[in-house]
């Protein structure tokens, strides 16, 4: 059922309304980014761009293109503001998390413009609900720089084969070190906590790893604590890429199918520890 | 029946008569205020029933208990060949409820809870009186009540309380709201149940315009415990709201009644 909102009494258009027939296609994305309150949300006519932030060294984003949704209009070239992400996660699973088949909700969202809420409008057999969501300033976020044309290794694996391996990561580590080499032992994920290292180990040639492209041996580590929450992307996902470039920078891009079989990206970036020591053989 | 009234109350009041059991809480502030009329015919749940009261005008008997106690207890009996329950005064007064286990064996398997009770002596007997349907300025209806639980649940982590208005033409709205965000569930084509009218019952929501709300701001929690007690879709549900004074919830299932009241927060 379209919710149509009236434009504002003004006669002047929204800054942003989008439409969407199943929120759920929005909500589960944003559910793998949401490891802190606050989000920055950033609209083109390319589609929404969510971004949360973790200590200056961790970016995660979440992209719903405008194609998702059944209408998506953005007045000017484009649209940013600050909004509170749990907040907003309550007010799009108002009618529940559980995914009964045939049942969705209907979602329109409404922005008017710099110092206005967000207003949603959601519906499902019948009953309407209406929020509105104060917003805020948005922040300058961090420009990880990672230029796709500098990248030095990339491996893209199927999400089945790391998602035990994160699910089971020894959180007594502080960090986690990822190593690439085209080399043995080509791929791998060490951790070094409180009962001793582990290492797991991928094959290049492993019916799990799509793509191999390793020009040189690149050992970098990351705070753990960082890159924990990326496991609710993993989940989601049926396929990772993860690339790194000549600084060490981490780039994990996961490709995510939702229940209408549209492709979704969620990335996280994550700048190397750099209380680095010489890293273990 | 135990496990609703045990997520509802931590200690409350069984009354028996010779043909009904009722559970009461009578509105102490120590509730924060609610309170709770829930009445079984035992007929419908026992196969055995005696009891002697404290004397023959006065055929009742009013036990104070802790519902949680009893919910354990009848765990037990989930698969039970057999459940009896008996009041005994042993070294003070006990609900025993035995329960008779299958088992392997010719013989069979007895498990017995020993529940403490308080015995409620005549003189305040009178505390536990049946409630009276309040004046209310509007009769409603509840939504389906899975939906209600879903949206009263996520507005439980957004807001402490939660305003319920209704009118006469069959709306409702729950609406929350504080300096981060505001949220408004509208519910439609609810109905609004008849009343016979007794001795006038009706002259406040008589008169009252169809459109017109009436509300009252009420503590979000106490809300959410009773919609989550509920697990299976009641006969009928309704609620009598009096305009920023107390909310009246009445929910029949086909062999229990129960009442539940929620004041309005000041």
């Amino acid at each position: 059922m379209p919710l149509s909102a009236q434009p504002p009494a003004s006669g002047e258009p929204y800054a942003l309304a989008a439409s969407l027939d199943n929120a759920r296609h929005l909500s589960s994305l944003l559910r793998a980014v949401h490891f802190q309150d606050h989000a920055t949300c950033f609209a083109t006519a390319n589609g929404l761009r969510v971004t949360v932030e973790d200590a200056k060294c961790m970016q995660a984003n979440a992209f719903i293109q405008a194609e998702i949704f059944q209408e998506f209009a953005v007045q000017e070239e484009s649209v940013t503001f600050r909004i509170n992400l749990s907040v907003l996660l309550d007010c799009l699973t108002i009618f529940g998390t559980s995914s009964l088949p045939g049942t969705s909700t209907a979602l329109r969202m409404c922005y008017r413009g710099y110092g206005y809420p967000l207003m949603l409008f959601l519906e499902e057999g019948g009953v309407v609900t209406v929020c509105k969501i104060n917003t805020q300033e948005p922040e300058e976020l961090l420009d990880f720089d990672f230029c796709n044309t500098k990248v030095v290794n990339k491996v893209i694996l199927q999400s089945e084969g790391l998602r035990e391996a994160f699910a089971e990561l020894d959180m007594t580590s502080e960090v986690l070190q990822i190593t690439m080499s085209p080399d043995k032992p080509y791929f791998r994920l060490s951790t070094f906590g409180n009962a001793g290292s582990a290492h797991l180990d991928y094959p290049r040639d492993s019916d799990l790893v799509e793509a191999f492209h390793c020009n040189q041996t690149q050992t970098n580590r990351y705070k753990i604590s960082l890159l924990k929450p990326s496991t609710k992307a993993l989940a989601l996902s049926c396929k990772v890429s993860i690339r790194t470039d000549a600084q060490g920078f981490l780039s994990l891009q996961y490709m995510i199918r939702n229940e209408d079989g549209q492709i979704c990206f969620v990335e996280y970036y994550c700048c190397p520890d750099e209380d680095i020591t010489e890293a273990e053989p | 029946v135990i496990n609703t009234i045990a997520r509802l109350a931590k200690t409350c009041t069984l009354r028996l008569t010779v043909s009904k059991l009722y559970f009461i809480l009578s509105d102490k502030v120590a509730n924060g205020g609610v309170s709770m009329w829930c009445e079984l015919c035992q007929g419908n749940f026992f196969d055995e029933f005696q009891m002697e009261g404290v004397a023959a005008e006065h055929n009742e008997i009013y036990l104070e208990l802790a519902p949680e106690n009893l919910s354990r207890a009848l765990k037990t009996a989930q698969s039970a060949k057999a459940v009896k329950i008996k009041l005994t005064n042993k070294h003070c007064p006990c609900l025993r409820v035995a329960v008779e286990l299958p088992s392997l064996s010719s013989s069979s398997r007895i498990v017995t809870h020993d529940i403490p009770v308080g015995v409620i002596p005549r003189r305040l007997w009178n505390d536990f009186r049946e409630p009276s349907v309040p004046d209310f300025d509007v009769s409603i209806y509840l939504p389906v009540l899975k939906t209600m639980k879903s949206v009263v649940e996520r507005m439980k982590n957004l807001s402490n309380s939660i305003v319920i208005e209704a009118n006469l033409s069959g709306e409702m709205n729950l609406k929350i709201e504080n300096d981060l965000v505001s949220v408004t569930t509208h519910f439609k084509d609810l109905g609004n149940p008849p009343w016979a009218s007794e001795d006038g019952y009706q002259s406040s929501a008589q008169d009252r315009d169809l459109e017109s709300m009436a509300e009252a701001r009420i503590d979000i929690k106490k809300l959410q415990q009773l919609l989550a007690g509920q697990q299976v879709n009641p006969t009928k549900a309704l609620c009598n709201i009096v305009s920023k004074r107390i909310v009246h919830f009445i929910l029949l299932h086909e062999d229990v009644s129960l009442q539940y009241f929620i004041p309005a927060l000041a």
